[in-house]
């Protein structure tokens, strides 16, 4: 069964019916287990004779590498900075993720325009315009969002780094000098705006907080209907 | 980031649009000379110029990546650049912009390649509305002459290759221009352009010009209170 849509004005060129793969999206912050979790399902999914491709954000031959150099310079503004991505994700969708779909693969997506949107609108970006510049995007067949505790995200950054990233602590928006108060409060603002676009494009939460063994179950679990489906 | 409220910002924008060949550079390069001249705080820009994201646009053109939704996508990306960097802080300072290309040649390019009317017009959504657009018009086939004749080396975009129009660089080039004046005339009403005949010659072109813009700008309000 095949029942993919765009969200909104959708692409020009593209014959949307012929799209017979799954698209299936991972959503959450940094130290949420995405990677783990995909890592996991791919692993659960060729196990079962399924192909898969992998997408992420900023992964696009056109525009990766500029992105990259943005970030590190800090001298764009929110606006470009939100074009920015929105030509990085058009040129994965266009050059890789439609194809994939059209040989019938699953994408298994890290992050996707969600995370994008929430970004811009917690910057103070339109909410309209947003929606509607993501027009393009192909709907995907499921969106899993692995809501974590920003303590427990703090924890598993020191963790892993012992330090905490500039753009994961909103840093760029002037929350607070302090980097600690200003990660919690971008986590919070960003879960809130998850929390507002859950109801409207029907994301599937999942309780992050919990051991990597026990999300794997409930989204292979939730998995196997999309397969069905 | 929507300055939705124009009426705050003390400065006025002026676009010029029209084919390639319309002459359009021409007039708004001589403002530029009329304004500076008179002491007026002038600033020139022109369309896909950010140094930012020049080097993404030059591969991707390179290397022909650019599909009608990630041309049009990386082009706003360069607007946005000048627009947040440059423009707009400017025109909050009180200066006069005057911008060689504006969002409307963007509308009939993309709109050319497919991209959806609806969609580019709300991607463009934070750019203020000029005062005064001037468009150049031009008949199809005196664009043409003026460019072709010259037998440029015409680029894989810019001829509109990338459409299928035609293998033929020349053939691809005119149904391309073609299909964008199409564009353009269509939004002449929908803008509110102030239309130009680009026939006539350049200065009696210049006089009209600039006597549209002194019945729509109290220049010397815009007069640098700083001596150079």
């Amino acid at each position: 069964m095949n029942n993919k849509r765009f969200l909104g004005t959708g692409l020009p060129g593209v014959d949307i019916s012929k799209l017979t793969g799954k698209l299936v999206v991972i959503e959450g912050a940094d130290g949420s287990g995405r990677s783990t979790q995909i890592e996991l399902l791919k692993n659960w999914l060729e196990r079962q004779g399924h192909a898969t491709v992998d997408v992420g954000l900023v992964r696009s031959t056109l525009v990766s590498e500029e992105l990259a150099k943005a970030k590190e310079g800090n001298i764009l503004g929110h606006q470009t900075m939100s074009l920015f991505y929105a030509t990085d994700y058009a040129d994965q969708l266009e050059n890789t993720i439609i194809p994939a779909l059209r040989s019938g693969f699953i994408v298994l997506a890290d992050r996707y325009i969600y995370t994008l949107m929430a970004r811009d609108v917690v910057r103070g970006i339109d909410r309209n315009w947003v929606e509607s510049l993501y027009g393009i995007a192909i709907v995907p067949d499921a969106v899993f969002y692995l809501k974590v505790n920003p303590q427990i995200l703090i924890e598993r950054a020191f963790m892993k780094d012992q330090t905490l990233d500039y753009w994961e602590s909103g840093m760029d928006i002037g929350l607070s000098q302090n980097m600690f108060d200003s990660f919690v409060k971008y986590q919070n603002l960003m879960q809130k705006e998850f929390m507002r676009m859950s109801d409207k494009y029907g994301f599937r939460i999942i309780n992050g907080n919990r051991s990597p063994r026990v999300i794997s179950q409930d989204l292979e679990r939730q998995f196997q209907s999309i397969l069905e489906g | 980031m929507f300055t939705t409220n124009y009426k705050d910002i003390k400065g006025k924008l002026i676009a010029v649009e029209g084919l390639d060949g319309s002459g359009k550079s021409t007039q708004i390069y001589l403002v530029k000379r009329w304004l500076e001249l008179q002491g007026i705080k002038v600033f020139f820009t022109e369309w896909n110029s950010s140094l930012l994201v020049k080097n993404a646009t030059r591969k991707g053109k390179k290397r022909q990546l650019l599909t009608p939704t990630t041309f049009s996508l990386i082009h706003c990306t360069d607007f946005a650049d000048r627009w947040e960097r440059q423009v707009l802080p400017l025109l909050r300072a009180g200066y006069i912009v005057l911008a060689d290309r504006y969002i409307y040649t963007a509308f009939a390019r993309d709109s050319t390649r497919g991209c959806d009317r609806q969609w580019l017009r709300n991607l463009y959504r934070f750019a203020m509305p000029p005062t005064l657009t001037l468009f150049f018009k031009v008949p199809l086939e005196t664009a043409l002459s003026r460019i072709l004749d010259n037998r440029p080396e015409l680029k894989y975009f810019e001829a509109g290759m990338d459409l299928g129009l035609s293998t033929d660089p020349y053939e691809s080039f005119r149904k391309f221009q073609t299909m964008i004046n199409n564009e353009y005339l269509k939004m002449v009403k929908e803008f509110n352009f102030t239309v130009v005949d680009a026939t006539q010659p350049i200065h009696v072109q210049q006089a009209k010009v600039r006597e549209l813009i002194m019945t729509q700008i109290d220049l010397p309000s815009y007069r640098s209170r700083t001596r150079k």
